[in-house]
């Protein structure tokens, strides 16, 4: 064979290979919802098998959690978001550097985040922030975050200042936590509580702690407008339908009469509006 | 000495003739390619992760380097038969080894100090107009000095490794010492586990011996500091200096070791 017959035989090949690629991605095959796998679940064996490249392998559960989450978050209706991975993925993330400081707080919250919007796990997410604190125990903002979870998704407010107190005992932390903790534990429950929380992490260094604090200001901004609405309309006025403060006009509750944050607003859902399926 | 100098000068330019260095290109893709991705992927730990990335890969190049270029600097002179000649001119056999081991010391400093240099200048670029309070939250500055620590222990340990292939390398074929250089970082990596044996294994007969493994066998984990490092604990100077002695008195047993091997060995 001569050297021009074998290029040409080569590019021949090449253009082939590309033609049925290209076929490929024209008639794609039906799509398969098909689950995540995690091979190696284990931390300690992780620990192991990737010798002293603990902090590389921790980036890359990071990175692998957060793709997770917003996979799940994203995904077409037909899907049924479980995130049963998320978990796991934190935890070899932290196992494999536990002074992972931004795989405990902001996964927190991923895994504090009601259904389904988040797996609505807030036990896991307060577990989570135990492991961080039994690293770092003078971490005050883990504290702070464990406190945020019992105030915000599990509602015990004794819990949520005991956790605010702890943190205000921390050398170094901020001198707002101590008032915080003790307005926890008179108002808590109150709205004006929730909101001056939710006003000091929104002036969080952290970029992802903001926004999520901005978040949680909008849904009490709603809950203000849903609570004004109904007052007008016990009182027989009827009141038009206002919108929410992401823009999107609230929807009636069927159930109650009463206004709900629409299911395609930014702002959806409420703390307790969907529960994770069983 | 002079003799020994000369060697190591060849080795260094043989590892240029070989394209040892091409792994610098490899390098530097794969940081510019992740401080490119990683701003899109990780939601604001992009320092963090080129940090770890960096010494990650400055840690593992290196030790392909110290494992596969070491085992054939002895053994590639045999099985060529270029030893012979050398030999034969005024060189004893104990300049030979140490001519060749720090040949490969110097080829892999070069290698880690322009990663090094690679590592800062993405750190520089990336942390560039990043406003204050924002770097304020990160565990360690961008362009934290104690990363030199980091990368002087790796050095460190892929000197030790570079002394085991070495010494494998004056008594066995390339293929036996890359597995048993290899073996022997792997094991060193358990080291702990090793002391805390009598844990997991009732004989007294067992938990001694891997009492012994743990007391003889190099504890490359001693040469880890990259999570520390990367999170703005401290390291300190006792510590770099003891490993280093650590280090030191190691590599110089295993580089004895290689020369009463290599001086043994008939030629004829």
């Amino acid at each position: 064979m001569t050297r021009a017959v074998a290029g040409a035989a080569a590019t021949a090949c090449l253009a082939c290979a590309v033609a049925l690629h290209a076929a490929e991605d024209r008639w794609p095959a039906p799509g398969v919802d098909r689950p995540d796998l995690l091979y190696v679940r284990s931390p300690a064996v992780m620990t192991r098998i990737v010798l002293d490249y603990d902090a590389v392998a921790a980036d890359a559960y990071w990175i692998r959690a957060l793709q997770h989450f917003g996979q799940e978050r994203l995904s077409p209706p037909g899907h049924v978001r479980t995130y049963a991975l998320l978990y796991p993925l934190l935890d070899l993330a932290t196992t494999l550097d536990p002074y992972f400081s931004i795989a405990y707080r902001f996964g927190s919250i991923f895994l504090g985040e009601p259904y389904p919007g988040g797996p609505g796990r807030p036990d896991l997410a307060v577990a989570l922030l135990q492991k961080g604190i039994a690293a770092q125990p003078n971490k005050w903002q883990y504290m702070q975050d464990i406190g945020f979870v019992y105030y915000w998704h599990l509602r015990d407010y004794k819990m949520a200042a005991s956790w605010f107190q702890r943190a205000a005992e921390v050398t170094g932390a901020p001198t707002w936590l101590r008032p915080l903790a003790a307005v926890t534990l008179a108002e808590g429950g109150h709205r004006g509580a929730s909101r001056a929380l939710f006003e000091q992490l929104a002036l969080s260094e952290e970029v992802w702690m903001r926004d999520s604090a901005k978040l949680r200001l909008s849904q009490l901004d709603a809950m203000d407008t849903m609570d004004a609405w109904k007052r007008l309309k016990l009182q027989g006025r009827n009141p038009p339908i206002p919108n929410d403060p992401s823009g999107t006009p609230f929807v009636l509750d069927p159930a109650t009469g009463d206004l709900t944050v629409a299911p395609t607003s930014k702002i959806f859902p409420l703390p307790g509006q969907l529960q994770p399926p069983r | 000495m002079n003799a020994a100098r000369c060697v190591a000068v060849a080795v260094f330019r043989e590892s240029v003739r070989d394209r040892v260095f091409y792994n610098l290109v490899l390098f530097a893709v794969l940081l510019i390619a992740a401080s490119i991705l990683m701003g899109q992927l990780t939601a604001g730990q992009d320092i963090k992760i080129i940090k770890d990335l960096g010494l990650a890969a400055t840690s593992l190049f290196g030790l392909f380097i110290a494992i596969f270029v070491g085992i054939s600097l002895v053994s590639k002179e045999v099985d060529r038969r270029s030893v012979y000649p050398l030999l034969a001119k005024p060189i004893r056999r104990s300049e030979f080894i140490v001519g060749k081991y720090a040949g490969l010391l110097l080829t892999l400093f070069v290698n880690i100090a322009v990663m090094t240099i690679a590592l800062y200048t993405v750190l520089f670029f990336l942390s560039r107009g990043v406003p204050k309070p924002i770097q304020g939250a990160w565990d360690a500055p961008a362009l934290d000095p104690a990363l030199l620590k980091a990368i002087a222990l790796i050095y460190m340990g892929l000197a030790v490794v570079t002394a085991v292939a070495v010494l494998f390398s004056t008594y066995s074929s390339p293929l036996l010492s890359a597995v048993f250089t290899l073996g022997v970082y792997l094991v060193g990596q358990f080291n702990a586990d090793l002391k805390h044996f009598d844990v997991i294994v009732d004989s007294p007969a067992a938990v001694a011996m891997a009492r012994a493994c743990y007391y003889v066998l190099p504890d490359f984990a001693r040469f880890d500091v990259k999570l520390a490092v990367v999170h703005g604990i401290p390291v300190t100077g006792s510590y770099v200096l003891a490993t280093a002695a650590y280090a030191a008195t190691y590599i110089a047993a295993l580089v004895f070791g290689a020369i009463v091997i290599f001086s043994k060995r008939d030629f004829k």
